[in-house]
């Protein structure tokens, strides 16, 4: 699709952006001491502190990527939703009132406030900085994927903006203006969700033949099922059929004709609607030059609104009862009337080969919406309909990793020393929960009604909530975008203070004789602070084609098994060692990122190798690298138990 | 590290991971299950996953409720 700047867009994203720096400068004069830049002086109110732990938590992966996952297959993206929400059991329950209790800045003083042990400030630093900058990648490549459309610069300037930005936040007044940015974006990421979805119900549903664009993709049929396509009786325009050369796993087939109404080749996809009756549909391609330029639906893509472009998608072609229009709907006839609908979605076909050239081929695949409203339809977790144990243990391991994971996410966890006590760190996390449970249940309704807006963009899924604002009015589009961008903004200022942190007082701390002032410290922190920064810019440029809410699930269980175990075996078992502690955090975090790095999924989406060579039989390593992580910590406590005692 | 609400807080966690494990075995083990639509036309998935949803959210209630009545009920034991 072609994304014009919107002047709309460009002052509303300024406004945000000036007024977010204006505060960081403003709330920056009064950060002088560590304790304020690192902890905001243990000062914010307990109410603002939990809805910027929605702002810290909410990041680009669970507003664009759950949302375009809901949008482009249904249910499945909210299990994301689910697992993200009940991590903060984990949290509330068992982690958050400890941490509050030992630590000061960072979650490695609170294991150092009891062993005394400079073994486990490195390693818990290190892999605070690990788990960082996996979670960092992901929001910087979602910055430089939302820049695009919304400004029209190129993905790298995004990149560079963001951690720009991001870096003068942090670097001007530290935790304090990290909170107000967090409280600011995430109260406007929930309350504007929530006007969305509320326009949405009263809008309700309709059947369209095609996108917002008023293109109607061509139909035709029903042929009978027995005969070859040669045999059936085609419109007139389409000429010289052939079979294209399948790849994917996907059954369907896919024609090619000539096609005399738009005077060159068109694509098709055969339907079979039941036994009897089949159906071609129109389908879209996109494709390369000789001389590089981008091709769409076989002419060269356009810059300007009515230059060829792709059409956009995202339709219901059929309503119970054989409605056109259902009126303003409820939020549970919502979901009812879209059980006995039918929404086209659309799938695939990468590396069609067109006279040496390679297309993607993307295709119609109408799809009842019982299915639509049930697990297991993205490849992702399709595992759960298969036979086969490893795939269903694929699915465990990925619910298990998110239940882990939030508690022991850096940046969640230097939260909980920006409140005074343990009572506000137990209250905040309550509105935290809240907040973010509220938003979880909303993307449900957004995800759903950007799949029937009429204007996905099929090539990209990131960008269905931004685009579902866009069907409803240029402004809320730009407001939307605008979040969504300080989105990004937050949760970023959010990592790079937690491994600034890690940096000064896990790392350099530690291996100084002389203790550092709390002047030496800050300026320390802050160099930390550009130099992770600067690596997150390069890394966030170089990883451009990597699928965002992807590497996050990763984080998630590099977190959870690295960070986890030591949090919460010492809270029940006394005979914890140091060297218990510095194994589990060593061999949780390096087995889970050595079993990601060896997986089919790396394999074939960074390596470019066959999936099936990978070494490690299952994508998510939590079910495997958790329980690992916890074994090592009994054992080697045990192991050196005598050893501590004398 | 065994004070009243880390008791409180073990319980009550217990209910949840019960609640989400049920969940996530169900969804992994009998897929067909979650498509049924027990109530007002809408699916077991979709029903049971807002369940989770709110269930946390009360259950973070109660916890705060309970844990704070505890401490104020300490402190007045403290005055008397």
């Amino acid at each position: 699709m072609i994304y014009e700047p919107s002047m709309v867009a460009v002052v509303i994203f300024l406004l945000f952006v000036g007024f977010t720096l204006g505060l960081s400068f403003y709330l920056g004069g009064k950060a002088k001491s560590s304790q304020g830049y690192f902890a905001a002086h243990g000062q914010i109110p307990w109410f603002i502190n939990g809805v910027a732990f929605a702002g810290d938590y909410l990041s680009a992966a669970s507003f664009l990527g759950i949302c375009g996952m809901i949008a482009f297959y249904g249910y499945d993206g909210f299990l994301y939703s689910i697992g993200y929400l009940a991590g903060w059991i984990v949290a509330l329950f068992v982690v958050a009132e400890p941490m509050k209790r030992l630590g000061k800045f960072t979650f490695a003083d609170a294991l150092d406030a009891k062993y005394g042990s400079r073994g486990i400030r490195l390693a818990a630093g290190i892999s605070t900085l690990a788990v960082s900058m996996f979670y960092l990648i992901p929001q910087m490549v979602g910055a430089g994927v939302l820049i695009q459309p919304l400004l029209g610069f190129p993905h790298w300037v995004g990149v560079l903006m963001v951690g720009a930005i991001v870096i003068v936040i942090v670097v001007t007044a530290g935790m304090v203006s990290t909170t107000w940015v967090q409280f600011l974006k995430g109260s406007l990421l929930v309350v504007f969700s929530l006007i969305l979805t509320v326009i949405l119900l009263g809008r309700g549903f309709e059947t369209a033949p095609g996108g917002i664009d008023g293109y109607a993709f061509r139909e035709y049929g029903p042929f009978d099922t027995k005969a070859t396509f040669e045999e059936w009786d085609l419109p007139s325009e389409l000429t010289e059929g052939e079979k294209v050369e399948s790849l994917s796993s996907d059954k369907t087939t896919i024609l090619r004709f000539e096609d005399a109404k738009l005077e060159r080749p068109s694509y098709w996809s055969v339907y079979s609607k039941n036994e009897n009756e089949k159906y071609l549909l129109e389908a879209q391609t996109v494709g390369t030059s000789p001389s590089g330029e981008t091709l769409v639906n076989g002419q060269v893509k356009g810059t300007q609104k009515g230059e060829p472009e792709l059409h956009p998608i995202g339709y219901i072609s059929e309503l119970p009862d054989g409605q056109e229009k259902t009126g303003p709907l409820g939020p549970l006839s919502f979901f009812s009337t879209l059980q006995e609908s039918e929404v086209v979605l659309w799938a695939s076909q990468p590396g069609v080969d067109d006279e040496g050239q390679s297309l993607t081929v993307y295709y119609q695949k109408p799809t009842p919406g019982s299915q639509i409203l049930r697990p297991g339809e993205h490849p992702r977790f399709a595992g759960i309909r298969s036979d086969h144990w490893l795939d269903k243990l694929n699915f465990l391991s990925l619910m298990l990793a998110l239940f882990c994971g939030t508690a022991s996410l850096p940046h969640i966890l230097i939260r909980y020393y920006t409140v005074k006590d343990e009572a506000s760190a137990r209250k905040s996390t309550i509105v935290g929960i809240a907040s973010i449970g509220f938003f979880y249940v909303l993307t449900l309704y957004l995800g759903l009604g950007a799949m029937t807006s009429g204007s996905m963009d099929v090539t990209n899924s990131n960008m269905a909530a931004p685009l579902l604002a866009k069907s409803i009015s240029e402004l809320l589009f730009a407001i939307i975008s605008a979040i969504a961008f300080t989105t990004v903004l937050g949760t970023v200022s959010g990592l790079i203070l937690a491994s600034a942190g890690a940096v000064t007082h896990d790392l350099v701390s530690n291996f100084r004789t002389v203790e550092m002032t709390d002047h030496e410290k800050v300026r320390l922190a802050k160099i930390a602070s550009v130099a992770v920064g600067g690596i997150a810019i390069v890394l966030g440029i170089l990883f451009e084609k990597l699928n965002v809410s992807y590497l996050v699930g990763w984080a998630f269980s590099v977190a959870a098994s690295a960070n986890l175990p030591s949090l919460v075996v010492p809270l029940f078992w006394k005979g914890v060692t140091r060297q218990g502690i510095i194994s589990a955090v060593i061999v949780g975090m390096t087995s889970s990122l050595g079993w990601i790095l060896l997986s089919g999924d790396t394999y074939s989406k960074v390596y470019g190798l066959p999936a099936e060579d990978a070494l490690a039989p299952f994508s998510q390593p939590g079910i495997i690298t958790i329980p690992l992580g916890f074994l090592t910590l009994v054992v080697v406590s045990l192991l050196t138990k005598e050893k501590t005692e004398d | 590290m065994q004070t009243a609400n880390a008791r409180i807080g073990l319980v009550l966690f217990m209910i949840y991971l019960v609640l989400y494990g049920g969940f996530v075995f169900l969804n992994a083990f009998s897929a067909e299950t979650m498509e049924i639509t027990p109530f007002a036309g809408v699916n077991l998935a979709i029903l049971s996953g807002f369940g989770l949803i709110i269930a946390a959210f009360i259950l973070a209630m109660i916890y705060g409720l309970i844990a704070r009545s505890e401490s104020t009920n300490a402190s007045e034991g403290g005055k008397k």
